[in-house]
C-alpha cells in the first residue's frame, strides 16, 4: 500500500507552482484570457515548460524533469485551483505517457519537443457525447504500406490549436492509435464554443493519409500505449478537479466569513457552517484517492486501474458539489458573470465528462471490486 | 526505516503463521456484531475457533499489533502494520480480538497512563481478559459532554463517587470502566473533570441494559452510589481529564468512521449485496447503482483512514480532522446497511429469519451518527476549528 504523506519535494513543487499560479495565473488571468476570445497563452506555456512542468513524465535522458505522476498531479490540483488554461493535460500527461510507452527514437525526440515546450498534443478518442474508447468506429483502411483515415471525432481537448493528434481509429484485428500532425490534408478542425472557455474541437478526417511510422505502438493494440496514457490523463484530470474543488472553496468560505446579513456575518449561520464543514469532509476524502492513484501509477502502473478510476469518481462528485454549494452559499452575487464562482462551475462540468463521467468510472471501480 | 528485503521477510512469516494459526471458520463470511469477539471474564465464544484464534493471535501481540510487546503488543511499525492488515485481509481474516480497550483505554494509557499503569492494564486488554467500557454520557450530558455531574469526593486515599452514566455501551458485560467524574465542581466546566478508572465489581456500581430498537441491550445505565475509588487508579492529572477524554476521543471517531470498511471485513458490498438477493435475482438498476456510490465512497474514506495513519506516523495526528473521518464514515455505514437491508427484500424483515442478525445490524448502525458525537456536532467542530467560522 503505497504511503499518503506528501513528500517535501511533493510540498516544496505545490509551493513553488503556488506561488507562480498566482502571480501568472490567477483567475482574472483566465477572465482576460476569455474575454479576448483565446483558449491558449502560448507565453505561459513557454514558461511552464522552461520549470520542467511539460517535461514532468519526460524522462531525463530526453530533456525532462521527470517528477512522475504524483507530481504532475500535485502541479495539476494547483492549475485547478485558479483555472489555469493550458496544454498540461493533453500534452505534458496524456501524450507523453503515450510516447513513454513506445521505445522508438522518434518517439523520444516527440518527448524531447514536448519537455521544451515545443509541441502540443490533442487526444482525438470520442466520436459521441460519451467517453468510450473501445466503441470507436473510425477506421483506418490498408491501403500499401500505410492507412486511410475516415471519420469524425468529438471533444478533441485542446484539439483546435494542438500542433499534432493522437488519433484511434478501427484497423483490421483491433484499435490502432495514430500520431499525426493536425494539419495533415483532409483533416477540417471545428474549434467549438465550449462552457468552460477553453479549446475543444470537433474534427473531421476525410481520406486521410498515414504511414506505418505514424503508429504509436503496434498495429491493432492501441490499448497498450492508449490504456497508460488514459489513466495518466484521467488521474491528473481528478487531481485538477479537486483542485478546482478546493479553489471553489476557499473563495466560498472566504465569502461566508466576509458577506454580512441580518447584523452578523453569514458565515456564524450554523446552516451555512455545516454545508461547508460537509464540503471540506467530501474534498478532504476525495484528496486521499488523488494522491493515491498517483502513486499506483509511479509505483505499480499495471495495476493502477482501480485506484484511478476511484480517484476520476470521486473528484467528479466532489467538484460538483464543491461549486453547487459554492454558488449557493454566494447567493446572488454567484449567478453573475462578473463574479469567478460561475467560471468554476462551468469547468466542473467539463472535467466532470471528460475521460470518462462518474458513471463510467463507477462501473470500472464495481467490476474490480467483483459486482 | 527497514529494508524490503526485511519487510518481505515479515511478509512471508506472517503469511506462514496466519495459514498455520487461523482457523478456517474464521476466514471469510460477512461477520456481524454477533460474531465479533470482545473478550472479556463474562464473554461466551460462539465457538472454539473463536476462542483459539483470539488466544494464538494474543500469544504473538497480533490482538494489538502495534502496541509495544512489554505491554502485550506485536510492537510493529507502521510499514508492517500495514503488511498485517494486507495479510489479514488476503484470507479474510476476522479480527482476532475487538474492544473498547483497545480502540480507546489502550491509546490513551499509551499516551496519558505512566509506565505502572500501563503494565498492570494493557496485557490483560491485549490477551482479551479483561473486558472495559466507556462511563462518559449522562442524562444530563450528550453532545454536551463536558457537563458532566457524576462527582468524586477526596477523601484522602480514595475518592467518593456518586452519579449516572447513560449509554455506557456492553456495561452490563464489561470488568471494569473509564469513566469522566467532576472532581473540582467549582472549576469552569472542563478543568473540573478526572479520567478514572472504575472496577465493576466493586461495591455501589449497579448496571442496568437498555431495550433498543434493534431488540438488543447494547447500551446500558450504570449508577455508582458511594463508590470508592483509590486514588492510583487515575490517568493523567486530577482535573485534567478532559484533555485524556478528547484524546480518547479521537480514538474512538477514528474507530467508528472505519466501521464502514470493518463490518464487511474487507470485501466489496457489491459482492456482499448479490450474496443476499434471492436466487435468480440480480440487483436492480437503482441498488446497483447506490451501491457502486457507497463502494466508491468506501474506499475512499479508507484511504483516508490510511492516509491519516501516514500522517501521524509522520509526526502530525489528525486532531480535529478525526470529527471528520467520524462524520464521513458513519453516515457512509448507515447507507450500507440501507442498502444491505434493500437487497435482503422480505427475507431482512424477519428477527433472526433467513438473514440472521441483518435488521438488528441495521438498526444498531443508527446510533453510530448519535454516539461519540453526531454528525450535527462533528460538522460544528469542523466548521468552528478548521475553517475558522462563527464566534
Amino acid at each position: 500500500m503505497a504511503n499518503l504523506v506528501m513528500t517535501e519535494d511533493e510540498t516544496m513543487l505545490a509551493d513553488a507552482a503556488r506561488g507562480f499560479l498566482d502571480k501568472s495565473a490567477p483567475v482574472k488571468a483566465f477572465r482576460d484570457l476569455r474575454d479576448a476570445g483565446k483558449t491558449h497563452d502560448a507565453k505561459m506555456w513557454k514558461e511552464m515548460a522552461d520549470m520542467g512542468w511539460a517535461g514532468v513524465l519526460v524522462p531525463e535522458a530526453a530533456g525532462g524533469s521527470d517528477m512522475g505522476h504524483a507530481a504532475a498531479g500535485v502541479l495539476a490540483h494547483e492549475m485547478g485551483k485558479t483555472l489555469v488554461v493550458s496544454p498540461f493535460l493533453s500534452t505534458a500527461v496524456i501524450a507523453a505517457t503515450a510516447l513513454r510507452n513506445v521505445s522508438d527514437a522518434r518517439a523520444e525526440k516527440a518527448l524531447s519537443a514536448i519537455a521544451g515546450g515545443e509541441v502540443t498534443y490533442a487526444l482525438a478518442v470520442d466520436e459521441t457525447s460519451k467517453f468510450n474508447p473501445d466503441a470507436t468506429s473510425m477506421v483506418a483502411t490498408r491501403e500499401g504500406n500505410g492507412f486511410r483515415l475516415s471519420g469524425k471525432k468529438t471533444v478533441v481537448v485542446d484539439g483546435g490549436l494542438a500542433d499534432r493528434l493522437l488519433v484511434l481509429a478501427k484497423t483490421d484485428d483491433g484499435l490502432t492509435l495514430f500520431d499525426i500532425p493536425a494539419d495533415r490534408d483532409g483533416i477540417t478542425r471545428n474549434a467549438q464554443n465550449m462552457i468552460d472557455a477553453r479549446d475543444s474541437a470537433r474534427i473531421d478526417f476525410d481520406n486521410v493519409e498515414a504511414t506505418g511510422d505514424d503508429v504509436l505502438g503496434q498495429v491493432d493494440s492501441a490499448m497498450s500505449v492508449l490504456k497508460p496514457a488514459l489513466e495518466a490523463g484521467q488521474a491528473a484530470l481528478a487531481a485538477e478537479m479537486t483542485g478546482l474543488s478546493a479553489g471553489a472553496f476557499g473563495m466560498t468560505v472566504g465569502y461566508l466569513k466576509e458577506r454580512k446579513q441580518f447584523g452578523t456575518v453569514i458565515g456564524n449561520f450554523q446552516a451555512l457552517q455545516h454545508r461547508a464543514a460537509h464540503l471540506w469532509c467530501e474534498i478532504e476524502v476525495t484528496s486521499s484517492a488523488i494522491l493515491n492513484a498517483g502513486r499506483m501509477l509511479d509505483e505499480d502502473p499495471d495495476n493502477a486501474t482501480l485506484a484511478v478510476s476511484l480517484a476520476k469518481a470521486r473528484a467528479t462528485s466532489t467538484a460538483q458539489l464543491a461549486v453547487q454549494e459554492g454558488v449557493q452559499m454566494h447567493g446572488g452575487i454567484g449567478m453573475t458573470d462578473a463574479y469567478d464562482i460561475g467560471f468554476y462551475m462551468k469547468r466542473a462540468r467539463v472535467g466532470a465528462e471528460w475521460l470518462g463521467d462518474y458513471g463510467y468510472h463507477a462501473g470500472v471501480v464495481a467490476k474490480h471490486r467483483g459486482f | 526505516m527497514q529494508s524490503n528485503t526485511e519487510l518481505e521477510g515479515f511478509r512471508a512469516e506472517l503469511r506462514d503463521w496466519l495459514e498455520a494459526n487461523c482457523p478456517t471458520e474464521m476466514r471469510g463470511g460477512e461477520p456481524s456484531e454477533a460474531s465479533v469477539c470482545w473478550g472479556g471474564k463474562n464473554f461466551e465464544f460462539e465457538s472454539d475457533a473463536q476462542r483459539v484464534w483470539m488466544e494464538r493471535a494474543a500469544a504473538q501481540g497480533y490482538t494489538v499489533p502495534t502496541w509495544p510487546k512489554e505491554y502485550g503488543g506485536a510492537g510493529l511499525t507502521r510499514t508492517q502494520e500495514k503488511i498485517f492488515k494486507e495479510e489479514m485481509d488476503r484470507i479474510g481474516a476476522r479480527n482476532p480480538l475487538q474492544s473498547f480497550g483497545i480502540w480507546m483505554l489502550g491509546p490513551a494509557l499509551l499516551h496519558f497512563g505512566s509506565h505502572e499503569q500501563k503494565l498492570h492494564y494493557l496485557p490483560p486488554i491485549a490477551r482479551g481478559e479483561i473486558r472495559w467500557c466507556q462511563g462518559y454520557s449522562e442524562p444530563g450530558a450528550g453532545s454536551d459532554l463536558a457537563s458532566v455531574q457524576t462527582r468524586g469526593e477526596d477523601k484522602g486515599d480514595h475518592w467518593l463517587v456518586n452519579g449516572q452514566k447513560i449509554w455506557t455501551s456492553y456495561a452490563d458485560k464489561a470488568d471494569w470502566i473509564f469513566a469522566l467524574v467532576r472532581t473540582d465542581r467549582e472549576a469552569p466546566k472542563h478543568k473540573g473533570i478526572s479520567f478514572l478508572l472504575i472496577n465493576m465489581e466493586d461495591a455501589g456500581v449497579e448496571t442496568r441494559p437498555i431495550k433498543l430498537i434493534s431488540g438488543a441491550s447494547v447500551f446500558c445505565e450504570t449508577f455508582f452510589t458511594d463508590v470508592k475509588v483509590p486514588k492510583d487508579q487515575i490517568v493523567g492529572d486530577e482535573n485534567r481529564g478532559w484533555d485524556v477524554a478528547k484524546y480518547l476521543l479521537t480514538h474512538e471517531r477514528e474507530m467508528i468512521s472505519g466501521g464502514g470498511q470493518g463490518l464487511s471485513g474487507g470485501r466489496a458490498l457489491g459482492a456482499v449485496l448479490n450474496e443476499s438477493l434471492a436466487e435468480g435475482q440480480q440487483m436492480d438498476t437503482t441498488l446497483r447503482a447506490a451501491a457502486m456510490r457507497c463502494e466508491v465512497d468506501a474506499l475512499s474514506i479508507g484511504l483516508t483512514l490510511e492516509r491519516y495513519k501516514d500522517q501521524a506516523e509522520a509526526g502530525s495526528g489528525a486532531g480535529d480532522a478525526s470529527a471528520m473521518l467520524k462524520y464521513m464514515g458513519t453516515e457512509l455505514n448507515k447507507q450500507r446497511h440501507e442498502l444491505l437491508m434493500s437487497a435482503g427484500g422480505s427475507d431482512a424483515l424477519e428477527w433472526d429469519g433467513p438473514l440472521g442478525k441483518r435488521p438488528a445490524d441495521w438498526l444498531r448502525t443508527k446510533a453510530n451518527s448519535i454516539e461519540g458525537g453526531t454528525s450535527e456536532v462533528m460538522l460544528s467542530i469542523v466548521s468552528r476549528r478548521v475553517l475558522g467560522l462563527g464566534a
